[in-house]
């Protein structure tokens, strides 16, 4: 008998390692119980504020009665708060979406992510985009681009290359977002001074550049008048301005534009397990995709999402390679060098 | 001592039930010593050892060898002293002119003073963003167009630009100090020289000159302090410019890779010229500052300024212009405005900024109730510990009441970014641990302001004659019953100005908020910070205006519950 109920228990044990090692998970109506029983969900971001709370906005009203709390940062300021947080025990996160890919790689390897790979993602998302084991996914994509005020800036002398840049005539007129505080600026810091080189940087730092933290803010700058050109900032932000009717333009630099890939994952500790299971699985949905583009200017891997009408298609740009693995092991030297360059 | 007296002490605690206020003391002693003492130690701890754990100077080493360190250090000094000259040189002429000639308005220029002073200073410098960035800013365009210039009439984004926004709301704090030195002084000394034969200008440069210039020294020690541990202002401004102070260095150095060991060397500067600076301060207002308090001294005598006042009051208003009316007016535009510092037209005008801080944000409702659940406990608990103290201090009530009084005060020389950082250290490992919770921003809030709320209310207690306690004592009420039903309903307005003291003191704080607050115990101030960073400067206006309203809104039912007359910081003239 003893035997038996071993047995019985090593089974149980068999079979539950293998539920864990596959990943893969939709929508049941158990899982969207379960999460409304939990009511709430908490979701740190690194996305623009109002773009995430729209899409949260949107979740709460499909599945009636689970509250999310949208808690926007920088990315690197959410990554030190993340690691300030879990080294007190405190596990405030349920799903996190960061634009600096590098921080998936750390938290896997600390082992604070929960495998959960959304079906729609293992089936319909182009293969070596996700996490194979289902740590995380790439929830949104967008570039860190050249822009300008079309009212201060002709289309003929806006800068079309990075190098460009360096000219003169743009001494006092830059502006510029931080890596310290953005994952996007750190991806694309990275990716141009491994493809342009760190003079680049060197010599752009001596151009008397206005330094905002967010990538989120230059494009506000740019359209507030406050700097006609801006040296790095979001895509998506600029989109958005467009659609607000802002006088506000787009360089895809011919050296090539940095690919900044914003993964989600799910926390190990998270409180609200199953609401955020419903909302990682959700997020990846055409639905959501769509929206982030629509709403938010984003890119997205989902397959059946269409760019919106005068948007240039990725395909048509050239893009720098991102290197998140890279990125892992070089983010100290990254901010260090930039740090000896640009005095903040 | 003979056995009657023994008989009738007995009998005195028999009707009011034991003495307790040893038990008292050394219960506050003990408390303040734990709530100074662990951040403070956490800090020292920190600084002299290595990642390991080991007692090193290597932190200290890095200050001096590593530029990126010592920079800032060097920015910082610079930067608070020529904000002390330039707020001392602003403040100075109103204070006279408020406190010693017959200016019309000087209440209402007092209150404004005042208000300039619940203002916090990083929405100050937001606002003054919009105002002043070298392009979009609403003054810079608007003097483009006048002048036709192609430059910038101010760059708010550089070291000048920074010091002009901190002298802005540290001149307040000279402020107060002078207008309360000059009411102070009294009109027979310089009757007594005018008798003598001295003119009217000779009077005020020999007489009421001298006798406010260590007010006005102290008042610019203030000014440096102030300027010295700012955190919002520096972190608002100084990155656009390029550069970093020693606050928001000590910020960065805990961003990640953390390094809090190089953090607390580098905080502990500022601690030390702190400390420093207010033992000089000490030695300034006690050899002289103090000396016409008190005493029968008639009214102070106002200098009539006949034709002159108009120009005068036009003068005073538009240094106000800069701290308040400006920035106010920047804030409310940029609140229904899609462009913040765009043209004032229909085009730029929205309700979006409006409708997304109380129907979309999700951090709205919860940062006003933890600001405001904070700022009432913070006020009723500090309040409550600074009037034990200011008790025990006033009426030399035990032994050891000094070194209370020295606990109480001491606070006043650790900046909040420092404090926040000791904070940090002592309450994210065991045994308690409170990173996480609203506990930890009270504890750090009630270290912050418990210096001004109790030297509020020492000052208060020093206005009440002891006969009417020692009257309750000799009807056999011990001092705990009488400090509740004599000398408290006494100090009412002491009591209430020191609660509204605390009350702004804790909406406005942001330096040790910043580094204690994670994303459930977020208050307004660290909101505002972290929609800084991405520049929503119209959704900021939208919180800082509300926040603003608020404040006022309790501040001013505070005094009304308290009946009139009791007013923060407005004498009369």
């Amino acid at each position: 008998m003893q035997k038996l109920l071993g047995l019985a228990g090593a089974m149980a044990f068999i079979a539950t390692t293998a539920l864990a090692q596959s990943p893969v998970y939709k929508i049941t109506p158990e899982l969207e119980a379960a999460a409304k029983k939990e009511g709430k969900l908490t979701i740190y971001t690194s996305v623009d504020v109002k773009v995430a709370e729209a899409i949260a906005k949107a979740f709460e009203s499909k599945y009636e009665g689970i509250k999310v709390t949208v808690e926007r940062n920088g990315a690197e300021r959410q990554f030190s708060k993340i690691g300030q947080e879990y080294s007190s025990q405190i596990f405030n996160v349920d799903t996190v979406n960061s634009s600096d890919a590098a921080h998936f790689i750390y938290w896997k390897r600390e082992g604070w992510l929960a495998p959960a790979l959304p079906q729609e993602v293992a089936e319909r998302y182009p293969k070596g985009s996700f996490d194979e084991q289902g740590f995380y996914a790439p929830w949104r994509a967008s570039l860190s681009v050249i822009a300008y005020n079309n009212k201060m800036v002709t289309d003929a002398e806006a800068p079309k290359s990075f190098k460009e840049l360096l000219d003169a005539k743009w001494k006092g007129k830059l502006v510029k977002a931080h890596p310290g505080y953005s994952g996007t600026i750190l991806t694309a810091t990275f990716q141009i001074s491994r493809d342009i080189g760190w003079d680049y940087l060197e010599k752009l730092a001596a151009q008397q550049i206005m330094q905002v933290q967010s990538s989120t803010d230059p494009p506000r700058k740019v359209v507030a008048g406050e700097r006609p050109v801006m040296v790095d900032g979001n895509e998506y932000n600029v989109f958005l301005e467009q659609a607000k009717g802002a006088p506000i333009s787009i360089v895809y630099p011919t050296e090539g534009t940095p690919l900044v890939i914003g993964p989600s994952g799910i926390m190990k500790n998270a409180k609200n397990p199953n609401a955020a299971r419903l909302y990682h699985a959700w997020s990846f949905s055409k639905e959501a995709q769509q929206m982030s583009v629509n709403v938010g200017g984003l890119r997205s891997f989902h397959p059946d999402v269409v760019e919106p009408a005068g948007r240039t298609p990725l395909g048509k740009i050239k893009l720098m390679k991102d290197d998140p693995v890279a990125v892992d092991k070089q983010v100290e030297q990254i901010k260090q060098q930039y740090l000896k360059y640009f005095k903040t | 001592m003979t056995a009657i007296a023994l008989n009738e002490a007995e009998q005195r605690r028999s009707l009011a039930g034991p003495d307790l206020s040893g038990l008292v003391l050394g219960a506050t002693a003990l408390f303040l010593l734990a709530l100074i003492g662990l951040p403070v130690g956490w800090l020292l701890a920190y600084a002299f050892s290595d990642k390991a754990g080991a007692v090193t100077l290597a932190n200290f080493q890095a200050l001096l060898d590593d530029p990126t360190l010592r920079e800032p250090l060097v920015t910082t000094f610079s930067l608070a002293s020529l904000v002390a000259f330039f707020a001392a040189l602003a403040a100075a002429p109103m204070a006279w002119a408020v406190a010693r000639t017959d200016l019309p308005g000087r209440r209402a220029v007092r209150a404004m003073m005042t208000a300039s002073f619940v203002t916090p200073p990083f929405l100050g410098a937001i606002a003054w963003e919009i105002l002043a960035a070298p392009n979009s800013g609403i003054l810079n365009k608007l003097w483009r167009d006048l002048s036709g210039a192609d430059e910038a009439l101010v760059n708010i984004y550089s070291f000048g630009g920074l010091v002009f926004v901190m002298a802005c709301y540290t001149a307040p704090y000279v402020f107060v100090v002078l207008t309360n030195a000059l009411d102070r002084i009294p009109a027979d000394l310089e009757d007594a020289a005018g008798i003598l034969g001295a003119g009217r200008w000779k009077i005020v440069r020999s007489v009421t000159l001298p006798l406010a210039l260590p007010a006005l020294l102290a008042g610019a020690l203030v000014a440096f302090l102030q300027a010295m541990i700012l955190f919002g202002s520096p972190a608002i401004l100084a990155l656009p410019a390029g550069f970093h102070t020693v606050t928001t260095k000590v910020y960065a150095l805990f961003q990640f890779p953390p390094k809090p060991q190089v953090a607390a060397a580098a905080a502990l500067p500022l601690l030390l010229v702190t400390v420093a600076l207010l033992w000089i301060q000490g030695r300034i207002i006690g050899r002289r500052g103090f000396a016409v308090v008190g005493g029968k001294a008639g009214e102070p005598r106002l200098l009539v300024l006949g034709a002159w006042r108009w120009p005068v009051l036009g003068l005073v208003l538009l240094v106000l212009a800069l701290p308040l009316f400006l920035p106010y007016a920047a804030l409310l535009k940029a609140a229904v405005s899609r462009i913040p510092s765009g043209p004032f037209d229909a085009a730029n005008l929205t309700l979006t900024n409006i409708s997304f801080v109380f129907l979309e944000f999700s951090q709205t409702q919860r940062a006003f109730a933890n600001t405001f659940i904070l700022a009432f406990t913070t006020a009723t608990a500090g309040t409550g510990l600074a009037l034990i103290v200011a008790y025990m201090a006033a009426r030399r009530a035990a032994p050891g009441a000094k070194a209370l009084e020295f606990l109480a005060t001491a606070p006043i020389a650790i900046p909040g970014i420092v404090l926040g950082v000791g904070l940090f250290l002592a309450y994210t490992r065991g045994p308690v641990v409170l990173y996480g919770t609203l506990w930890i921003l009270f504890l750090g809030f009630l270290t912050i302001e418990l210096p001004a709320a109790f030297q509020q209310l020492r000052a208060s207690f020093r206005s009440v004659h002891p006969e009417l306690e020692e009257a309750s004592r000799i009807l056999g009420a011990d001092r705990l019953v009488t400090l509740r039903r004599i000398t408290a309903p006494l100090l009412k307005s002491g009591v209430i100005a020191g609660w509204c003291l605390i009350f702004i003191g804790v909406v406005r704080e942001l330096s040790a908020a910043v580094m204690l607050a994670t994303s459930n115990t977020k208050v307004l101030s660290v909101v505002i910070y972290d929609l800084n960073e991405s520049g929503n400067l119209g959704a900021i206006a939208v919180l800082g205006v509300a926040m603003l309203l608020v404040t006022f809104a309790v501040v001013g039912l505070a005094n009304w519950v308290a009946g009139v007359g009791a007013g923060i910081g407005i004498r009369k003239t």
